[in-house]
């Protein structure tokens, strides 16, 4: 049984990050399973103030939403570089979501498999 | 709903399996602000004139054979004039080919910035987060500047008798929710599905096939597949609300705001969803988004390939010496200072995409090879090319520090500059205040494309 540290990439189906419209990029989580989801929608691990120093943005600005349901989180914060500008790097926004899919969760890995 | 976007491409099959399904419309959205200012700013499509022909071939066809009109909207990427004219340009080229004869509706939505400048001095203009109020010079700047219309002109064009309405920028979801708000259906099912389906198949378990279909009615809608061996889930409609999306419970449109906070998804038979609890909240007042783009710069690029192992140590200082040069040989060269031009020097393979966001260590092995990119951009497309010429020697030589020799590098190309035109930026995000919801679009049906 493996007790390396899981990353939120281990710990979801998918995380992604796209445009929503040239001024904001948005990025969404879409968690396994139910005892993940809680550690990872829960606001000690994930709130605004880290999404901030991660991606370098004023936390007034993010948006934070939690689709129990869906086992989903999702973050929207307007765009530090205007889509398309000389220093937009990432057209689409699509591979913003690496800085947060790299995040250690606070989940003991055997739980879910060693992989 | 065929695909997500006009000219992206769908299997032959499934326009008929979309059509065994008896549906009252086909639509589908013709562009998004998604690949960047330059459509918008240059009035140019994505997709080639081949790609649109042919889909719209099978469109048409279909459209024809039941006798249900075909919306397409958002025509020519970003929805301008020239768009509506290109899209209208082939569609009448391919019914004349295949025998068809539809009346089309075009609905141009471009707006002149001598208009909206009126609509400013009024106080109908305002901002939407993270903009600012809005500059009257900043509309005189944009090449070009649509408005994104509602339903309501499309319902217009299609209570006028066309059968095939080829739409200027367009809401995603109004092109799919008009037929239905046409025949009296509630805004919150209208709203909701046109959104669901408005990427084709990605709200599907299966987002590689194509096609999906909506069936709307006063409770509610139900949402399937077109691919009969994809399926759509509870959570594959519900997970297409988050998407592309800042807010995945409330979308604004002209007309007010789709809320689906209340809204309940069920699987019917594994490969159906009932949606049921979809609001809309009409506005009072009837507000049109704005899209404009502005040049920002002529560009030229060049790109080099780094193979030898003493940059890829260390590429961030070969690359810092590098800049020191490029300001210093502008000068010399061109007397050019540090404010008459701008640059992005990018080092693909090591952080180019996410800069100082990256969070790879900086111990980490070193790449394999270095791509670098060097994007001049400066007021003229001459001055572009000449710094970029200028810097030609150094990212063939450039040594390191420690090198007492000169290496050369790997130009991916030559010349190794590619003059990339004019360069734009989006500089609008605001909403004006329209006086009727048809207002700032204009129709015209059955008269030959200005083309």
């Amino acid at each position: 049984m493996s007790e390396t540290t899981l990353t939120l990439a281990d710990v979801c189906h998918e995380v992604r990050s796209k445009n929503a419209g040239p001024f904001w990029m948005t990025l969404d989580l879409f968690v396994k399973d139910d005892e993940a989801y809680e550690v990872v929608s829960d606001e000690s691990f994930l709130n605004e103030q880290r999404i901030g120093e991660i991606y370098r943005v004023e936390p007034s600005t993010i948006r934070m939403f939690r689709l129990p349901e869906l086992r989903v989180l999702k973050i929207s914060f307007p765009r530090p570089v205007s889509q398309g500008s000389l220093h937009d790097r990432d057209i689409h926004a699509g591979q913003h979501h690496v800085p947060l899919s790299v995040l250690a969760v606070p989940i003991p890995s055997r739980r879910h498999g060693s992989r | 709903m065929p695909i997500g976007m006009l000219g992206g491409g769908f299997p032959e099959a499934i326009v008929e399996q979309g059509m065994a399904l008896s549906p009252d419309v086909i639509a589908v959205d013709g562009g998004s602000t998604d690949s960047g200012p330059y459509y918008l700013g240059a009035a140019t499509g994505k997709s080639p004139d081949g790609s649109i022909a042919r889909d719209l071939r099978l469109l048409l066809r279909a459209a024809d054979e039941a006798g249900i009109p075909l919306i397409v909207g958002s025509c020519g990427t970003s929805g301008t004039d020239a768009g509506v004219d290109w899209v209208a340009g082939i569609a009448e080229r391919v019914m004349a080919e295949e025998g068809i004869d539809l009346r089309i509706a075009r609905i141009y939505s471009e707006q002149r910035a001598d208009d909206l400048k009126e609509h400013l001095a009024a106080g109908r203009i305002h901002p939407l987060p993270p903009m600012d109020e809005l500059a009257s010079e900043t509309l005189e700047d944009c090449t070009h500047i649509v408005g994104l219309m509602g339903h309501e002109p499309i319902v217009e064009a299609l209570q006028a008798g066309a059968q095939v309405v080829l739409a200027g920028r367009a809401t995603d979801t109004a092109v799919a929710a008009a037929v239905p708000l046409m025949r009296g259906m509630p805004a919150g099912p209208s709203w909701h599905a046109g959104k669901i389906v408005e990427c084709g198949a990605q709200a599907t378990t299966n987002p590689r096939t194509a096609g999906i279909f909506a069936t709307i009615d006063h409770e509610g809608f139900t949402i399937e597949a077109v691919d009969p061996d994809t399926a759509c889930t509870p959570v594959s409609v519900a997970a297409h609300m988050v998407y592309e999306n800042v807010d995945p419970f409330l979308l604004t449109e002209p007309d007010g705001v789709l809320d689906v906070r209340n809204a309940a998804y069920r699987s019917l038979d594994g490969r159906c969803v009932r949606v049921e609890g979809s609001q809309f909240h009409h506005a009072a007042q009837h507000t049109v988004k704005l899209e404009g783009a502005r040049i920002s710069g002529y560009q030229t690029v060049s790109f080099v390939g780094v193979r030898e192992p003493l940059v890829l140590a260390d590429p961030e200082a070969w690359a810092e010496v590098l800049r020191e040069y490029l300001f210093l040989r502008t000068e010399q060269a061109l007397g050019l200072g540090r404010d008459d031009f701008a640059f992005d020097l990018r080092l693909y393979g090591h952080n180019a995409i996410l800069g100082e966001l990256d969070p790879a260590s900086t111990a980490s092995a070193p790449p394999r090879e270095l791509g670098v990119m060097l994007i001049v951009s400066a007021g003229d497309q001459k001055t572009a090319t000449a710094i970029a010429k200028v810097m030609n020697p150094y990212l063939l030589h450039m040594p390191t520090r420690e090198m007492d020799y000169l290496p050369s590098f790997a130009f991916a190309t030559s010349p190794a500059e590619m003059e990339r035109g004019a360069s734009y930026e989006f500089v609008l995000n605001h909403v004006v205040d329209s006086p009727t919801p048809t207002a700032l679009f204009r129709i015209e049906i059955g008269v030959p494309a200005h083309v």
